[in-house]
Parts: C-alpha cells; sequence; structure tokens
C-alpha cells in the first residue's frame, strides 16, 4: 500500500508537536461514541466543521456496528446453533463494520488531515477508548505523496 | 531504510494472562482448576457413554447416545470458547494517554469553585437518567467505562466485567459472557440429561436383576449436587441477562432498590426480551488487538475439542450465593486452590466456611463398596 507506506513516512520524518485525545461520549449509556467537541489545540489546524462532520461520521458508523434488530437476533440464532463455528466462514456484523471504520478513517487521513499535519488513530488500536489525533509540527511538508 | 521489529501485541501484554498457540488462546495466569472442569466433564461423560450408553442404545433407542454427544460436544466447545478468548480487556493507556488524563486531572483540581464537584478522579456521568461514577485505574491510567472493572487476578480492566472464573480459567466479560452463559447452560441439560438416563438404567436394570446388582453392574455417576448447582447458576445468569446486570452489579447492588429508592438499571432495555437478545446477540468482535497492524488472533476459531470434564457443580460454586442461588454444600471448596477463592469473592458475600461438603462425583462400581 504505497499510501500507507507514505503516511507511516510522515509519521517519522515530521516531529510530532503534541497528541490530542477525544474521549468517549458515556451519556448515551455503553455504546460506543465519542465526543463531537471540538478540541481547542486544534482551532488552528482544521475547520470546526469539517471535525465535527468527521466525528458525527465516526459515530453514526459504530451506532450501526452495534445496532441491535431482527439481523443480529438472526446471525446470533445461527452462530449458536452451529456452536459459533459459522465464524470460521464468515465475519461478523460488527467486524464488517468496523473494517467500514477503518476505511473510512484511512480515507479521512488521506484527503483532509495529513495535508493538515494531522493524523488520526483508529479507535480500534486504542480499544475505542479514545481517538487519537497526532498533530506534526508545521513544516511545510507537501501532500505527503 | 526504518527497520521494525514486529512483536505481536500479546508478547508486549503487560496484564497476568497467559497466551498460548501464538497468541490465539488467552487464559488466566492460574489454569490448574479449568483442567479440574475439563477432567470432570470427560470422565462423567466418558463413563455415561462408556457403560450407559450401550444398554440404553439397545433396550430404549439409539438416539440417547447421539444426543448426549452432540450435548456434550457443545459443551466443551462452549468451555473453550468461554476460557480460551479475550473477555474484554481493555489495553492499557499509552504514555501520551496517560500523561494528558493527568493533565486533565491536575487542572480540575484548581480553586474549589461554588457547588459539589466530584473528586478529581472520578467522572460523574448521566446515563438514561441515572448518575454513574467513572472510577480512575491506577493500573491501566485510563477512566474505567462504566460496567467495567479492574480484575485483580488478571490485572486487567474488563469490560462489562462479570466475574473472575477459576472454572473456566479467565475472566467473564462483554466477549465471552454469552460463551460462558450457554457453556453452563448446555452444560446443567447434559447434567440432567445424563442423570436422568442413569437412574433409568438403573432402574431399568433392576427390574430384572434386582437392584444391588444393577448398582453393581454399572456404574453410578452421582452428580446430584451439581445438577442443583449448575441448574442454579444457570437460572442465576438467566436472571441476570433478563435484567441486564452483571454479576458484579448483581452482587454489589448496583441496582437495587435497597441503595436509593429511585435507583434503577440505567443499561436495562425495559423489556426482556431486548435484553437478552442484547446479551447474546450483541456485538462479537475479536478483542481490541484485531486491529490491522498487528494481529492477535483471540480464539476465532475452534481448535481441537478435547476433553474437558465437565466440572459441572464447581461452576456453581464460584459464584458467590445471591438470594436466588439456592445455598448449597460447596463441594467444590475441596477442589479449588485456595488463592483463587479470595480473589473471586473479594466482592461477595463470604461462602460458608465449613463447606466440607460431599464428593462431586461419587463413582461406585458396586453398591458393596459404598458400604449400602
Amino acid at each position: 500500500m504505497a499510501e500507507t507506506h507514505n503516511m507511516q513516512d510522515l509519521h517519522h520524518q515530521a516531529a510530532v508537536a503534541s497528541k490530542v485525545y477525544v474521549q468517549r461520549d458515556y451519556n448515551s449509556g455503553t455504546i460506543c461514541r465519542f465526543q463531537t467537541k471540538f478540541p481547542s489545540e486544534l482551532e488552528s489546524r482544521v475547520d470546526r466543521q469539517q471535525f465535527e462532520e468527521t466525528m458525527q461520521t465516526l459515530n453514526n458508523l459504530y451506532a450501526e456496528a452495534e445496532k441491535i434488530g431482527g439481523k443480529s437476533y438472526l446471525e446470533g440464532c445461527l452462530a449458536c446453533m452451529t456452536a459459533y463455528t459459522i465464524f470460521l466462514c464468515m465475519e461478523t456484523h460488527y467486524e464488517k463494520v468496523l473494517k467500514k471504520i477503518a476505511r473510512f478513517i484511512k480515507e479521512q487521513n488521506e484527503k483532509i488531515y495529513a495535508p493538515l499535519g494531522l493524523l488520526l488513530t483508529d479507535p480500534i488500536e486504542r480499544g475505542l477508548r479514545v481517538v487519537e489525533i497526532t498533530i506534526f509540527e508545521d513544516r511545510s511538508i507537501g501532500s505527503g505523496r | 531504510i526504518i527497520t521494525r521489529t514486529h512483536r505481536r501485541k500479546w508478547q508486549i501484554f503487560p496484564g497476568r494472562n497467559r497466551f498460548y498457540c501464538n497468541g490465539r488462546v488467552m487464559m488466566a495466569r492460574q489454569t490448574g482448576v479449568f483442567y479440574l472442569t475439563l477432567v470432570l466433564i470427560m470422565v462423567t461423560s466418558g463413563l455415561f457413554f462408556a457403560f450407559d450408553c450401550p444398554f440404553l442404545a439397545s433396550n430404549l433407542t439409539p438416539a440417547i447416545p447421539v444426543i448426549g454427544g452432540v450435548l456434550f460436544v457443545f459443551v466443551l466447545g462452549m468451555l473453550f470458547r468461554a476460557s480460551f478468548s479475550d473477555p474484554g480487556v481493555l489495553p492499557r493507556a499509552t504514555p501520551d494517554e496517560a500523561a494528558d488524563l493527568e493533565r486533565q486531572i491536575d487542572g480540575a483540581n484548581g480553586p474549589s469553585g461554588p457547588g459539589y464537584r466530584p473528586p478529581p478522579r472520578i467522572r460523574e456521568v448521566v446515563i438514561n437518567g441515572q448518575t454513574v461514577k467513572l472510577k480512575y485505574c491506577f493500573t491501566c491510567k485510563i477512566f474505567r467505562p462504566p460496567r467495567a472493572s479492574h480484575c485483580s487476578l488478571c490485572d486487567n480492566c474488563v469490560e462489562r466485567f462479570d466475574h473472575h472464573c477459576p472454572w473456566v480459567g479467565n475472566c467473564v466479560g462483554k466477549r465471552n459472557y454469552r460463551f460462558f452463559y450457554l457453556f453452563v447452560l448446555s452444560l446443567s441439560f447434559l447434567t440432567v440429561f445424563i442423570f436422568a438416563f442413569v437412574i433409568t438404567h438403573v432402574i431399568l436394570r433392576s427390574n430384572r436383576t434386582g437392584f444391588l446388582s444393577a448398582l453393581k453392574d454399572s456404574p453410578v455417576v452421582v452428580c446430584f449436587f451439581s445438577v442443583w448447582s449448575i441448574m442454579g447458576l444457570s437460572g442465576f445468569h438467566t436472571y441476570l441477562i433478563s435484567s441486564n446486570q452483571t454479576t458484579n452489579e448483581d452482587i454489589k447492588g448496583s441496582w437495587s432498590t435497597k441503595r436509593a429508592k429511585d435507583n434503577y438499571n440505567p443499561y436495562s432495555y425495559g423489556n426482556i426480551l431486548t435484553n437478552c437478545c442484547a446479551a447474546l446477540c450483541g456485538i462479537l468482535d475479536n478483542l481490541f488487538i484485531s486491529s490491522s497492524s498487528l494481529p492477535f488472533l483471540l480464539f476465532s476459531s475452534f481448535s481441537s475439542i478435547s476433553l474437558l470434564p465437565p466440572p459441572s457443580l464447581s461452576f456453581l460454586l464460584h459464584l458467590s450465593p445471591s438470594s436466588s442461588l439456592p445455598s448449597i454444600s460447596l463441594p467444590f471448596l475441596l477442589f479449588s486452590p485456595s488463592s483463587s477463592l479470595p480473589c473471586l469473592l473479594s466482592s461477595s458475600s463470604s461462602l460458608p466456611p465449613g463447606a466440607a461438603g460431599s464428593l462431586v462425583v461419587r463413582i461406585c462400581r458396586s453398591a458393596t463398596e459404598q458400604g449400602s
């Protein structure tokens, strides 16, 4: 993956100025939701609207992953009847959405955040506790390609 | 050229868990009782299949050993899945994250303003109208999510922490609760099944050859206490699932009206079916280490379905008696290592101290040995 390689190079070549952590929002219970409040450290770097949109989409994706409905019930019953061996062949709905989230974050990083010298870390790498945003020093790095 | 030595996450895992099969299997540090569980299940079932099934298959129906076999395989499968998978361990905070949190906590330690402010290492959050306190974990350096708890045996914070089960050799938490529940449920079916058909066998035989002779010809696996214990445990967990509580919350009485008149469980969906669906058919993922960078498979597939004797009774016992469990003598005390007891039951009421109890499984080859 050329792009990932370049992202990693960016990570190593640029100096990390600081890291911002967006914590979980537990006001709706234990569902996975991150705070959409705009961190003050990013004031100068990224457009508030853009950031809030990213976070909102992320929250929506997690809500979709954790949705309990007829489909998840069927999946659960099928899994139980096959003693969970069915997951040797297929992915759970949650895992599918997690992959979708990983793609979304990668795409957001490439298109929006990397040019601004920021990097969003997939929350799954931090156990879904925080969204870690790495702020790189403001040099003229270019578009990172 | 940047070279990175790829170390698997399980190799640098800071908790007290043990990993096998290249990170695919994750268990607690003390696994002795787990092997006991395995031995008990296998011995009981093995004796049943060896001695009772031939008679029953020929005299009643061959469906009996088949059903027994299916149940047995299911029980083992669920046991392995519950024992070997990640219960929902929360990864510890990275040094940067910990430092950031410390700064926030120190910041909150400013001059006291008007009104009530909770202590800095506690955050209050309102969930569904109920105020929940989130505590700061000094070991993991994070604020614990609601329903998470730190297991002192495994030295991890576990999401939706239910309890640490020595019989299963692992914590029971968000990711493996359904396997644990299915294990206990299927084990109760298995023990009832075995018990019923052993009795049937003895009765049928005694019709022909007399009672004592019948007992002599078939080794009787007496798992009477275990049947009640396990059934009690599965009943208890069914209650917990239908009210969307964890064992931890039930024992502490977190949502009990005895604490406060208007106390209620904010996580409950209101109706039993939704609660059950949420607990059993909710998220099933492969643990925080399923990130792309370092594959850390936590038992996503079954390895060998080996024998694990059914530690039938024991299961029940590890659960400290709550109101819904029948109080039974705890023979497991004979087996469980003393170290696991205090930790497991640290938050629960104490077990009857003199519970010497009888042996869980008594196998009598002949009635005379029993002195009957």
